[in-house]
């Protein structure tokens, strides 16, 4: 069956009116990452283009269906980016779909930049909404400081659509950075590489990316961003912070930081695919427990991404540390049996469903996607 | 300002909640009930609305604090919680049927992390006092509210608080992890933690900023950040507002951060260089623009900023060459509102525009000031646009605050009108309650009052804040 494919906010709202089962909201349809899901299908890609951007006030609004890359090519041809660095799950689930500004929002997608800069919700100053009753909500605005009333805006962030369809965003905005370096100390085992990364987040370098890829030839990765003459002093500060971890090298350039951002090691490979956010002290303790899972670091150890067996349950392995696990790309027999989002408190659990209930009192949003 | 009447029925039942009050928290001066000693907790920073509350209880652990708001959930008694005491917007207004809930008791540092850069505390600790806690190590925390010395983590949560430094840091949402929350009905909760984000719904990112709406915080955990080697402000002064305002957003288009983009005009300017003698030129508008870094990045970013500053002409140009310098630069700035306290009795407005409207809405407000004949001094965060007019007036004129009153919601108004918001950093309250209209639809603050409903069904934590009575009434009511 065709999607529904409004053209406007005012006919998505009616969509979502005259809904007589439950919808299954997509953006590009990238971030499924296998699990099923039934009604019928309510596309933002009629909602696109930017609705404003005024690069001196570092303000963008944009309609949800907007596909990301053209978001970002709109700010790139102004010296500027989104700072969460969203990532992009087509090289893990493999989806040939267009990734939409909505879609990185409804998961709140924040990559390596968040440990500086804010996860997708820090960055997020304004939305626009249709409720599961059809009603247009907007909340926050264009202006990034706002305390008027309560914030709709960060409950929006990483909803997954189940409180409201998204139709506008708006956005605070940073400077691209001029250079871009990045420290490389090779052969660390996991326990010393965090503490290499921990070491390097307290220095005043202003660290952007902390990664570390085990294996036969372990990678840290410790990245700087800025101006350039800024960038090639703090790297060397850096390096001579971290000396008693080893002689690293300095890699001018992008790097590798987009293949990681997006766990591209494990596309295309069998298997669950796990992202679990953790103390970044306690990231390689966790990993030490995944025995039979192939595991990669970054946020300083604080993001811990797990390519598991699709029979190990990597939250019963997080017994005793704090934190939580999505399951990010897995079979739909994984997603039934684990769970695609950490369960939460039992009074935490009661509100959220209070929110569900209030904001989509008949089921029409796909509240299936919220439970755990 | 209207309040709802208080039910008489609570009132009337004030010795039976007292003496539960009392069985509910250990210490023996942890309830305050007499009348003469309520009178120190009728009102916060807005001194302009007063009410003494029912009762007053300081509960010294969140224990304690669970126990007190289920005996209020039993017994309908409505509760007000209060940080310090310091929120502009009457954000801990007292009712007079309402259990005042102060958390001043709980000021404890419970951790330090430097390995994993946070810190937990309980929420009656002062902001200052967190960075005090870390700058043994040179940490710090880096909302900084202009009351940091007086006003409570507890409230920069409540009013999610900014600061002059938030162009770079951000305000407390963003550097909140997690917080120990208790709900209406006595339940416990814990949000976040040392690690980032959400499971499921940011319901952190709901509490902060929520004006006790949703509960009471009593601990949070907080990320604090390794201090920059250095910083350095240099200030610019310009012939007009315009091109003040010109420059900044020059400035942040050129890709260039600084930690802080402030301006005053010469109202402002005067009145702080009488106070605190910082060292400020007499011009038309000032900008103090700070950075951050090693020696050679603060001498590199300054020389890109004073190149871009030059294109505009200023009158003066002047950086800071000492710490002790730099010192008394950001000392009068703080002191701005204390300053044109001695010259005048003020309202503070705290309404955010878009940057780019800057110059608009400065010449809109001189109209709008001349057209009350009062005075208005302007001091603002001008890189991220949250102004903050004090409009000058005298108490013992009669008519004379109901003016400022009236100047003040036409200058909120504009600020919504140009695409901005009635408040950036200070809160709600019972201040800008009745102007929620202006700024939102009935649909978009439906939605906000079923946030309210799924926390506290019985709309019983901090009455009469952030919506029009009129909005709540049925709510109220039920």
């Amino acid at each position: 069956m065709a999607a529904l494919a409004p053209a406007s906010e005012a006919e998505l709202a009616e969509a979502v009116r005259s809904a007589r089962g439950p919808l299954v909201v997509e953006g590009g349809g990238t971030r499924a990452g296998g699990r099923a899901a039934e009604g019928e299908r309510l596309s933002t890609a009629g909602l696109t283009g930017v609705a404003l951007y005024e690069p001196g006030a570092l303000t963008l609004v944009v309609r949800a269906g907007t596909p990301l890359a053209e978001v970002e090519a709109v700010l790139a041809a102004e010296g500027q980016m989104l700072p969460f660095e969203p990532w992009d799950a087509r090289p893990l689930t493999g989806a040939n779909g267009v990734p939409t500004i909505g879609g990185a929002v409804a998961v709140n997608a924040s990559g390596p930049r968040r440990i500086a800069a804010g996860a997708c919700r820090d960055l997020m100053i304004g939305v626009r909404f249709v409720d599961g009753t059809g009603a247009i909500v907007r909340n926050g605005g264009r202006v990034m400081k706002n305390v008027t009333g309560l914030d709709l805006v960060k409950l929006m962030a990483g909803s997954r659509g189940t409180l409201g369809v998204l139709t506008e965003v708006a956005f605070k905005v940073l400077p691209k950075p001029e250079a871009t370096a990045t420290l490389l100390i090779e052969g660390l085992d996991p326990e010393t590489a965090g503490r290499a990364m921990r070491a390097a987040m307290a220095t005043p370098c202003n660290v952007t990316g902390a990664a570390h890829l085990p294996g036969a030839t372990a990678r840290t990765l410790l990245r700087l961003e800025g101006f350039e003459t800024s960038v090639a002093h703090r790297a060397r500060v850096l390096a001579a912070a971290l000396a008693a971890f080893g002689a690293g090298t300095i890699v001018e350039g992008p790097g590798d930081w987009a293949a990681l951002r997006d766990a591209a090691m494990f596309g295309g490979r069998e298997g669950a695919v796990w992202r679990v956010s953790v103390k970044p002290g306690d990231g390689p303790r966790l990993g030490a427990r995944l025995g039979d899972a192939e595991v990669a670091y970054d946020w300083a150890g604080g993001l811990v991404w797990a390519l598991a067996p699709e029979d190990l349950d990597v939250r019963v392995a997080m017994a005793g540390i704090p934190g939580h696990a999505t399951l990010v790309r897995a079979s739909a027999a994984a997603h039934a049996r684990w769970g695609t989002l950490h369960p939460e408190p039992a009074p935490v659990a009661a509100l959220s469903a209070g929110l569900r209930a209030r904001f989509d009192p008949a089921g029409v949003l796909g509240a299936a996607r919220m439970a755990a | 300002m209207q309040m709802p009447e208080p039910d008489p029925a609570v009132i009337a039942r004030k010795p039976e909640i007292v003496r539960r009050l009392r069985a509910a928290v250990a210490a023996a001066d942890a309830v305050i009930d007499d009348p003469a000693e309520l009178r120190a907790y009728e009102c916060d920073a807005l001194t302009a609305y007063r009410c003494p509350p029912l009762a007053v209880v300081l509960p010294s652990s969140t224990a304690e604090v669970a126990a007190v708001l289920r005996l209020c959930h039993a017994e309908g008694v409505p509760v007000v919680p209060r940080g310090a005491g310091t929120s502009l917007a009457g954000g801990s207004l007292p009712t007079a049927d309402a259990v005042l809930l102060g958390i001043a008791r709980m000021s404890a540092v419970l951790e330090t992390d430097y390995e994993n850069r946070v810190i937990r505390v309980q929420a009656g600790l002062t902001n200052l006092k967190v960075t005090g806690a870390v700058e043994e190590r040179d940490f710090f925390y880096a909302p900084d509210p202009s009351s940091q010395l007086a006003c409570a983590i507890a409230g920069n949560i409540g009013m999610n608080s900014g600061g002059a430094h938030c162009l770079k840091y951000g305000v407390t949402t963003n550097n909140l992890l997690g917080v120990t929350m208790v709900l209406m009905d006595g339940t416990v909760i814990e949000l976040g933690g040392a690690h980032l984000d959400a499971p499921g719904y940011d319901l952190l990112g709901l509490v902060c900023g929520s004006e006790g709406q949703l509960g009471v915080v009593t601990e949070a955990t907080l990320r604090i950040i390794r201090r920059p080697e250095g910083a350095r402000p240099v200030l610019f002064g310009f012939s007009t507002s315009e091109v003040a305002g010109a420059c900044v957003s020059d400035i942040i288009r050129a890709g260039l951060l600084p930690v802080a983009i402030e301006f005053m005009d010469r109202p402002c300017i005067r009145a702080c260089e009488a106070f605190a003698h910082a060292g400020y030129p007499d011009v038309e508008a000032l900008l103090i623009v700070e950075v951050e870094g090693s020696e050679g990045e603060i001498a590199d970013q300054l020389a890109r900023i004073v190149a871009i500053a030059e294109r505009h002409a200023p009158e003066v140009i002047r950086e800071s060459r000492s710490a002790a310098e730099s010192a008394l630069i950001w000392k009068g700035r703080k002191s701005a509102f204390g300053a044109m306290g001695q010259i005048a009795d003020y309202i503070c407005l705290d309404g955010t525009i878009p940057v780019s409207e800057l110059p608009f809405v400065l010449r809109r407000i001189g109209e709008l000031t001349a057209g009350y004949g009062l005075g208005v001094a302007n001091v603002f965060h001008a890189g991220d646009g949250n102004m903050h007019p004090l409009i000058l007036y005298d108490a013992n004129k009669p008519g004379d605050l109901g003016k400022a009153e009236s100047l003040g919601f036409d200058i909120l108004r504009l600020c919504v009108e140009v695409g901005g918001c009635l408040t950036g950093e200070h809160g709600v309250g019972v201040e800008k309650r009745d102007l929620m209209d202006v700024q939102y639809d009935p649909a978009d603050l439906e939605a906000q009052l079923r946030v309210k409903d799924a926390f506290d069904p019985k709309w019983l934590l901090n009455p009469a804040k952030v919506f029009p009575l009129a909005t709540s009434a049925s709510r109220r009511a039920a």
